[in-house]
């Protein structure tokens, strides 16, 4: 079999290489440039709203910038215009008063329109409260008793760099807030501490979350999906790692997820009237300290001090168990240390606590059980 | 000969460091707030090539998520307060009372000592960073109740903001008692130059606003350590009054950092043009008229906090109409640009892309007066690149335009033309490089005040990184140029620009020490 003769780049086609390799390079780059696609009502809305009103920016620049720059190019000392001498005319400066008035009479029939929209959240098929804390978001499903709270699956490792970095890095959760598509939704907002913002781009919701006040807003998911979002309120150290996701499924698949979420709490109650070895404690606790202490008391116990003091070697930890204990179940008013009681099981904050107890250098040996903590509830 | 012995005795002063300390005079005064301001715009322009660094890529690297709010909330700070305000002020010291024909301010002691609180204010804010638990990290806006979380630094901001309106209010009464009472015989209000009226109804602006920020960080003060409840819910307080008094301040301050580079702006243009200002009277009243309305917008900086339907309608409205009177400046300009005999200076250069950048700040602030569209906008970096477009290409480049203009008059040397000029070029297409993109990261969803961000970011930022860092080092060439043409250079003569026709350059150039001690007589 004879090779074929290796075909000649004839100039043309080597130009056409060299302009398209930095397009291929680009090609892997990604530049979104619009607002993400929206799912709901609301959500187009607000799309369609701000592609007119660029439209109207970009005309307007056109109609001011057009003769700017023709005065610059034909109007120049070097190429001897002489200037003239008006510094008046008020036809003309009455019309640029009046005109944009109008533009922006124009501009305001429709979003007003929106506005009203948007802030009507009555008549809701099911509502959700959600509660801003440092740094995570509780949901609850308000009349179902189901209650949880959704934090950052990203792991440290990621963030720092010792870790590739997943697909959906700092905007996945552990568990997710569940919505049925195609019923209203109306959310409740408030916050546990500080102000922090509950935002998903493709809903068309940004609601501030304030502690001491209830914002309400409201949504109509079209299609099944997950849809992705972050606080968007300076809420403290973590606030870059508290992100929202939303899933929306059929109502069908909608109330089996209901279920398993009633029966998946039975269980929790169940499992917090048994008695827990030591090291089944400390194993437990790691993972609820490293998804709910770590970020401020840092991995190594040692805090970042003095707004967040180190716990190893620390007096409440090695000190008696209920001070440690009451500690962490009812935080420290006027710090930032949260109270952990409304937020987590049982089983969960004596499991922590006894990490706590028996990590870094803290040596204490003390296994607490779920019943301590619920005698905290009484 | 009494006469010329009772003049070398006015051009005495101390020399050395005394003379800066002790000085009454309103030229070294002016000259002491400009360096100031240079030299805390380096400061807060170093922490945002931080930001910038550490937001180069995904994931923490360069400095801790703590860190990095620190360095957003102080660069906001020091930006505003160290910086762009001053700086502004410096021109009002030197160039007010050159421009009315005045031989100096109306209270020459009292201008001294605001100028003098301003560096202790500063070394507050930069050592705060040293304290336990770092400088104050709950950004600029100093929202409660996150306030209340932090450090000692927090008080030291607290403190460091009282003393720097402290120094605005004076200074601010000594703009209006100069304006209003020293003004060369003839010279009416409505024959003051553009840049004075902008000054005047700044420093009223100043005078009603300083004292509610004041009052604010107060109660923040007495919120952490003296037990009220003004913003706390479980006290019977509210944590969006905070938000409230806040913006009834911010949002006048936003137009004390622009309404003189407007009027630095209107100096420039006509002088460039070799034509009249077009539309004095207009401009005179557009910017009476947007500082009327900055008192009436404030809470278009909260729409997500969830006011109530007729709340968001009537600041959406309001904030709607500021684009009026903003719209009537940007169309004089153009008209007086209209059939001139232009030449490209430095100085034009900035004020015409000042024309052009401001406006699309405008077109943006536009964009987020919409309610919708500013509930997915608000806290992103869209937000982000409208400020920085009012306020960079806005506020600072016509700062740096009104540095070129009056150098030859302030020193007596023509700056470097050539490395004006390449200054110019390298801060306008870096700014636009670091900037407009924000503007693409704020629509697909990127917050602000993030640390890390999501990998569909990514691209954007490394861009937008690049571009921030030749901004940050093209300041340096600026820098060069203001040395240089301090220690030498061409003779200016008094009247370099042939088309400026304001009294100082019937001066020479530098202007004596005192000037003016006859007042000149104005037809």
């Amino acid at each position: 079999m004879r090779l074929r003769k290796p075909r000649t780049i004839r100039p043309p086609s080597l130009l056409a290489i060299v302009l398209l390799l930095p397009l291929a390079a680009l090609a892997d780059f990604q530049f979104p440039l619009n607002l993400q696609k929206p799912v709901t009502i609301v959500g187009r809305e607000i799309y369609d709203l701000n592609t007119v009103i660029n439209w109207i920016c970009a005309g307007i620049f056109v109609v001011v910038f057009i003769p700017m720059f023709y005065a610059l190019w034909h109007h120049r000392k070097s190429l001897g215009h002489q200037p003239h001498h008006f510094h008046e005319n008020s036809k003309l400066e009455t019309l640029w008063t009046i005109v944009p008035f109008l533009v922006l009479i124009g501009i305001a029939i429709p979003t007003t329109a929106v506005v009203v929209d948007m802030k009507d959240t009555s008549k809701p098929d099911m509502t959700v409260k959600v509660t801003g804390r440092q740094w995570k978001w509780e949901y609850e499903y308000l009349g179902q008793e189901v209650k949880y709270i959704s934090t950052l699956a990203t792991s440290r490792d990621q963030v720092n760099n010792k870790a590739p970095k997943s697909e959906h890095y700092l905007l996945e959760v552990d568990k997710p807030l569940v919505v049925p598509t195609g019923q209203k939704v109306r959310l409740v907002f408030t916050s546990a501490d500080v102000i922090h913002a509950w935002w998903v781009p493709a809903l068309g919701v940004k609601q501030d979350a304030i502690p001491g006040f209830l914002r309400d807003a409201w949504i109509k998911v079209d299609e099944p999906g997950t849809y992705r979002g972050q606080c968007a309120e300076l809420c403290g150290v973590d606030h870059g790692y508290m992100p929202i996701v939303v899933e929306a499924v059929p109502p069908a698949k909608f109330a089996a997820w209901m279920d398993q979420q009633k029966t998946q709490l039975a269980e929790a109650k169940a499992a917090a009237s048994k008695e827990y070895a030591l090291a089944e404690l400390v194993a437990m606790g790691e993972k609820v300290y490293k998804t709910n202490c770590v970020s401020c008391h840092q991995a190594n116990g040692q805090g970042l001090p003095p707004a967040f003091p180190p716990l190893d070697n620390s007096k409440v930890v090695t000190g008696a168990i209920e001070g440690h204990l009451s500690t962490v179940f009812h935080g420290r008013p006027g710090t930032a240390m949260q109270a952990f009681g409304p937020q987590l099981s049982d089983l969960d904050i004596a499991a922590v606590v006894t990490y706590e107890r028996n990590s870094w250098h803290n040596k204490t040996g003390n296994a607490v059980q779920p019943r301590e903590v619920a005698a905290l509830r009484k | 000969m009494e006469a010329v012995l009772h003049d070398s005795h006015h051009e005495d002063h101390p020399t050395g460091l005394m003379r800066w300390f002790t000085t009454t005079n309103h030229k070294d005064i002016g000259s002491l707030y400009l360096w100031f301001s240079l030299l805390m715009f380096f400061f807060a322009g170093t922490l945002a090539m931080l930001i910038r660094a550490e937001l180069f890529q995904p994931g923490i690297q360069i400095v801790q998520p703590q860190i990095f709010n620190q360095l957003t909330s102080m660069h906001g700070l020091i930006m505003i307060f160290g910086a762009i305000m001053p700086a502004l002020v410096g021109f009002a010291n030197w160039q007010i009372p050159l421009m009315i024909g005045a031989p100096d301010m109306a209270f020459p002691r009292m201008n001294n000592w605001s100028f003098w609180l301003l560096p202790v204010a500063a070394i507050l804010l930069s050592t705060s960073f040293f304290v336990p638990g770092g400088a104050m990290a709950g950004g600029w806006t100093m929202y409660p109740p996150l306030y209340i979380q932090g450090g000692i630094s927090y008080d030291m901001t607290i403190l460091a903001v009282h003393i720097m309106g402290l120094s605005s209010i004076m200074g601010a009464i000594n703009i209006i008692v100069t304006v209003l009472n020293l003004r060369a015989p003839g010279m009416t209000l409505m024959k003051m130059p553009l840049f004075v009226w902008t000054w005047l109804i700044t420093a009223f602006l100043l005078v009603a606003v300083m004292p509610v920020l004041a009052s604010v960080v107060t109660m923040l003060l007495t919120d952490r350590h003296f037990g009220t409840h003004f913003f706390n819910a479980a006290g019977g307080g509210d944590p969006i009054m905070y938000q409230h008094i806040f913006w009834t301040f911010g949002h006048p301050e936003v137009y004390i950092m622009i309404l003189p580079a407007f009027g630095i702006i209107s100096t420039i243009i006509p002088t460039f043009a070799r034509k009249k200002l077009f539309g004095y009277t207009s401009m005179v009243y557009a910017v009476a008229a947007i500082a009327g309305l900055s008192f009436m917008v404030w809470a278009h900086h909260m729409f997500t906090t969830g006011m109530p339907v007729a709340g968001q309608l009537y600041f959406m409205y309001a904030t709607m109409l500021i684009s009026v009177p903003t719209g009537v400046k940007v169309f004089n300009w153009v008209a007086t640009l209209w059939k001139g005999s232009i030449s490209f200076e430095t100085p034009m250069l900035f004020a015409l892309a000042f024309v052009c950048l401001f406006t699309i700040g405008g077109f943006s602030g536009l964009v987020v007066s919409i309610v919708p569209v500013d509930i997915q906008l608000q806290d992103t970096y869209y937000v982000v690149a409208h400020f920085h477009y009012v306020l960079f290409s806005g506020s600072a480049m016509a700062i740096m335009g009104g540095i070129y203009y009056w150098l030859p008059k302030w020193t007596g040397h023509m700056y470097d033309e050539t490395l004006g000029r390449i200054h110019f070029w390298l801060t306008a297409i870096a700014f636009n490089v670091t900037f407009f993109p924000m503007h693409f990261l704020g629509l697909a969803g990127m917050p602000r005040r993030i640390p890390d961000y999501a990998l569909q970011f990514a691209d954007f930022n490394r861009l937008v990184s690049l571009g921030s860092f030749v901004l940050g080092a093209s300041q340096l060439i600026f820098l060069y140029v203001v040395v240089k043409c301090i220690r030498g250079g061409a003779k200016a003569g008094d009247r370099p620009w042939e088309g400026a026709e304001t009294l100082e350059w019937s001066l020479s150039s530098p202007p004596p020490y005192h000037s003016f001690t006859v007042a000149p007589e104005v037809k």
